[in-house]
């Protein structure tokens, strides 16, 4: 029900009324962007912008290089890992 | 970056197991008992049955599934309501799919359907405002529902309805909200949970805010996240390092997405449109004060609830139903007395048999199937009780 999806803002259709053609799953579909848009943000700018769809409506940008930290977290997390049995008592762990 | 597959990388999804199953080792607390961490939104309930998670996870780690599904928790009467208003004749009845087939006392809207009532499934409530402007001679119903996450999009319609002057168009509005709920859960008591994995979409509109209590009152760790296999075992890890390190904060695993702050716009025109209920009655859980949402006095021309008279009836639960006990999440859904037998999906005695996000359909239809294995593993689901 609170299903959101990640789709790609393709084209501006109507900028008056903050209406965009949005690629999700494959599928366009008209999507109100009302809630993305803002001074910082106008309209034509968000051409590209990938943002979270629910029923009609995208409410939320989706920022890349917070979603680029997240999947490195992991890295970091096995690195410091090596790092600590590398130099601790259990290194022949495989 | 497509923020699907990278997230469902099984090779991460693997790794992320073995780092909780190194962390859960460390926990005194899980040498005594199972670790139990709350997943309150409906959909991590289906991202977790959908891929296995509980399967895959340490024996002395446990999901628990929360009251997060909207569709599950809607109450007997309000259906009726729903039905009633649906049978009007000049009224056409709107509604997104999920809500098709939840049961009420007489019948569901599905049925209703099919006894001729005026029911059509939309996507979108503007699908619904355009329905309302091309037949002005029918009073065109949406039926609301949802948290938080779906409040923008109905208030937004209200207030497109008003700019255009658009007359037959109302809500019949059963919009509920998380935190009193949760609230609600934690003073029960009767849980023990150790913490929680918080919803991301309800967040991306409300914030990480409005869960702080959770850890400053009742010393629950709380990790906001997503809906990948990833973010849900990331965030969980999250909890356990909280759990570990002695500490209990809001977290947010999900910040490709959710903002501190939530989304002012949609925090706008909820305000806008909508004010706290009293109380709102919850299937399964009962009535809980502050927990619903109304349309304001002054949209009330767009309140199905004004613009029609309704029976509206409290009805008890059926009898056999033990819904209250797994939205609590002190019963597993195979331990209700009629789980695969008098409630199914083709024939939902409880709502949770409904929509896909209800512990019990979830249950059902993915236990011991595993449609998608990220992971492959030597061990056997156990056997459906
Ligand atoms: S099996 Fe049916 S009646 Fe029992 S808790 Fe689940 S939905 Fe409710």
């Amino acid at each position: 029900m609170c299903l959101g999806i990640p789709g790609q803002i393709i084209a501006i259709d109507d900028a008056a009324n903050d209406i965009a053609t949005v690629e999700v799953a494959g599928v366009r579909r008209k999507v109100n962007i009302a809630c993305i848009v803002d001074e910082e943000h106008p309209v034509d700018s968000c051409l590209g912008d990938w943002v979270v769809v629910h029923v009609g409506f995208a409410l939320s940008r989706i920022d890349e290089d917070e979603a680029r930290l997240t999947l490195a977290l992991f890295d970091e997390l096995e690195r410091a890992e090596r790092a600590a049995s590398s130099v601790g008592p259990s290194a022949s762990r495989s | 970056m497509r923020y699907v597959d990278e997230f469902r990388e099984p090779k991460n999804v693997e790794q992320w197991l073995a780092n909780i199953g190194r962390l859960a080792e460390q926990l005194p607390l899980a040498r005594e008992r199972p670790l139990q961490i709350m997943e309150v939104c409906g959909g991590h309930t289906h991202t977790i049955f959908r891929y296995g998670l509980a399967e895959l996870l340490p024996e002395v780690v446990e999901f628990v599934h929360g009251p997060g599904c909207p569709v599950c928790v809607l109450p007997m009467g309000r259906v009726d309501d729903c039905v009633a208003l649906a049978e009007h004749p000049r009224v056409t009845l709107t509604t997104f799919g999920d809500a098709m087939r939840v049961p009420g006392s007489r019948k569901s809207l599905l049925q209703a359907k099919a006894d001729g009532a005026d029911i059509r499934v939309v996507y979108s409530p503007m699908d619904a405002l355009a329905l309302a402007r091309r037949h002005p001679d029918r009073e065109v119903v949406f039926f609301a529902l949802g948290f938080e996450t779906t409040m923008p999009s109905t208030a937004l319609t209200v207030l497109q309805a008003d700019k255009e002057q658009v007359r037959n168009f109302s809500l019949f509005c059963n919009h509920i909200t998380i935190a009193p709920t949760m609230k609600a859960l934690l003073d029960d008591g009767a849980l023990r949970l150790d913490g929680f994995v918080g919803p991301g979409h309800v967040s991306m509109v409300t914030g990480t805010r409005p869960y702080r209590f959770i850890a400053e009152q009742y010393r629950k760790p709380f990790v906001v996240t997503g809906f990948e296999p990833l973010d849900l075992l990331q965030a969980l890890w999250m909890v356990l390092k909280q759990l570990a390190d002695g500490r209990c904060t809001v977290e947010n695993q999900y910040r490709r997405v959710v903002g501190e702050a939530g989304n002012k716009t949609a925090l706008a025109a909820i305000e806008r449109v909508f004010e706290v209920r009293a109380f709102f009655e919850w299937r399964g859980l009962g009535s809980i004060d502050y927990s619903g949402v109304q349309v304001r006095d002054a949209y009330a021309r767009y309140d199905a609830e004004r613009k029609f008279s309704l029976p509206s009836l409290e009805v008890a639960d059926p009898q056999a139903c033990q819904c209250g006990d797994v939205l609590r999440g002190s019963l597993k859904p195979w331990e209700c007395r009629v789980f695969g037998t008098a409630c199914r999906p083709e024939t939902p005695l409880g709502a949770l048999m409904v929509s896909s996000e209800g512990a019990c359909a979830a249950y059902y239809q993915f236990r011991g199937i595993r449609c998608q294995p990220l992971v492959a593993t030597d061990t056997q689901p156990e056997p459906v009780r």
